[in-house]
């Protein structure tokens, strides 16, 4: 299944340099610390404009799950998509390796990786170490 | 805040035929659904001074003053959200005549959603602004987007997709007797159902998705007053409604703290009711905007026809179905007759208020209309 670029820009570009890096980064408020994902230009919780980029470990757990294909023209293999609750951090969908939709993939602990698709780079989760 | 109750009404209510392809433009489609409503209030172009419509409605307001032949028009607005917000287009209306700002206001949809852009398939790059989140990873389709959501419900209160077919075969049951719908005559059952390909697995199956429909409806709304004097008995505006809060999101609402749970249809639950004085249990009908099943079971629970987690039972045990305690879609919904991006759905609790549906719930007094994060509650004058 072909992806579709992500398309940075002031807000978040960020965060895609952060990837190309294999750094998962958010954006977390200078003034009161709030982290905010997906990225605001401004802070929610004080309104402050200043921010800066803070790295998580990319740990975290899945908290729902779906198989991507085309819906009239399905792959051979799915894309699983998670929503990940990280645990030093926001929610972050990405797609999930190294597992197949016999998992039980919901409440499933994973860690971040960085992945290289069709020349764009992604992150991505797979089993946490010790998790199956 | 909230509008004042019972000021406003729907007068009336017209529609195109809903087909895969329409053969014709829609803005023609859109004129004829305006003057097919204009007719059935007993009202002409000339008396129309407001329009509303969607963001996502390609036709424009002059075009379509044009078309119709409307003189003088003070008011004009449209609603965010595309469907999710198709039901505030009442409150736009209602706002608009209780403020002075109009007098008789035409909402309409209309689009060649199958023949035409059809919203069903994947988004081809590159990204639409805010998306990057999402569509790099394969959420490329709005059944991929909401499905994402909707697994958090199924692991919450272990669903299965059969659960979901339970209610696709309501809704099809009910086309089955419209003979404006798409799928008159056509009902499934639930082996069709979960015979029927996956769309989104382990999710929704094809028979969960709404239809990409060709269409064109259009309301009018006026105040209580003018309606009296008009053609068909006027249906009144009880309450209308819409919600945005922090955190939320349209097409990705992943990051509320419950993703069991629906925040937006809640907080327009609670405004209908504050405003109206009504209950749950007042509803006599419900048209709940279903682009896929699964949404119809966060929606039963946020406005609490039945509790967290225990719309698969409600639905199980029938009291969506005609004879039920709250019938639901009485005309096949946006998955049996048609995807006006919810208008049609309007016009069928208007139907059921004025006593005309072809699916009608006798007696029916209340009737709600909600798109999730917008709703409207209409009531016997």
């Amino acid at each position: 299944m072909p992806v579709i670029a992500p398309r940075p820009d002031h807000d978040d570009r960020f965060f895609w340099d952060g990837v190309a890096e294999g750094r998962l980064l958010v954006r977390a408020c200078a003034d009161c610390g709030h982290v905010q994902h997906p990225p605001t230009p401004m802070c929610p919780a004080c309104q402050s404009l200043r921010w800066e980029p803070r790295e998580v470990t990319g740990r975290g757990t899945v908290l729902a799950w779906i198989a991507s294909k085309h819906p009239s023209a399905p792959d051979a293999e799915p894309r699983i998509v998670v929503l990940v609750q990280l645990d030093d951090g926001p929610r972050l969908v990405a797609n999930l390796y190294g597992a197949d939709t016999s998992w039980a993939i919901n409440d499933l602990a994973v860690e971040a990786t960085f992945v290289e698709i069709d020349g764009i780079r992604l992150p991505g989760f797979q089993p946490a170490r010790g998790a199956a | 805040m909230s509008l004042p109750p019972r000021q406003t009404a729907i007068v009336g209510i017209g529609a195109t035929e809903f087909s895969k392809n329409s053969g014709r433009s829609e803005l023609q489609l859109a004129a004829e659904a305006v003057k097919a409503a204009l007719d059935d209030a007993g009202l002409r172009p000339a008396d129309v001074d407001g329009l509303v419509s969607f963001v996502q409605d390609t036709n424009d307001e002059l075009r379509l003053i044009r078309s119709v032949g409307i003189e003088q028009v003070t008011w004009a607005s449209r609603t965010p959200f595309g469907g999710g917000g198709a039901m505030s287009t009442v409150q736009h209306a209602a706002a608009a005549i209780v403020s002075g700002a109009a007098e008789v206001v035409v909402i309409w949809r209309a689009f060649n959603e199958r023949s035409g852009h059809r919203f069903g398939q994947p988004a081809q790059g590159p990204t639409q602004a805010g998306m990057s989140w999402h569509t790099p990873f394969g959420l490329d389709t709005p059944a991929k987007m909401y499905s994402l959501w909707f697994q958090g419900y199924m692991h919450r209160y272990g669903l299965t997709n059969e659960d979901f077919g339970r209610y696709a075969v309501v809704a099809r049951r009910h086309a089955a007797t419209n003979p404006k719908a798409w799928f008159y005559e056509q009902p499934i059952t639930l082996d069709d159902h979960q015979s029927s390909r996956w769309i989104v697995e382990p999710i929704v199956r094809l028979l969960d998705c709404c239809q990409e429909s060709d269409g064109g409806v259009a309301l009018v709304v006026t105040s209580a007053e003018r309606a009296r004097h008009l053609a068909q008995p006027p249906v009144l505006v009880e309450a209308a409604a819409q919600s945005s809060v922090l955190a939320g999101d349209v097409l990705f609402n992943y990051y509320h703290d419950d993703l069991a749970t629906f925040p937006e249809a809640s907080h327009v639950a609670d405004q209908l009711w504050r405003a109206s004085g009504l209950s749950p249990a007042d509803v006599d009908v419900a048209m709940i905007y279903e682009n896929f099943s699964p949404i119809v079971f966060y929606l039963l629970e946020a406005y609490g026809f039945c509790g967290p987690g225990e719309a698969k039972d409600f639905i199980a045990d029938g009291q969506i179905d005609l004879t039920g305690s709250l019938p639901v879609n009485t005309h096949g919904g946006l998955l049996g007759e048609a995807y006006i991006h919810g208008v049609n759905s309007i016009q069928e609790a208007v139907r059921q208020i004025r006593g005309t549906a072809v699916n009608q719930v006798a007696g029916a007094e209340v009737a709600l209309a909600t798109a999730g994060r917008s709703a409207v509650l209409l009531t016997r004058a």
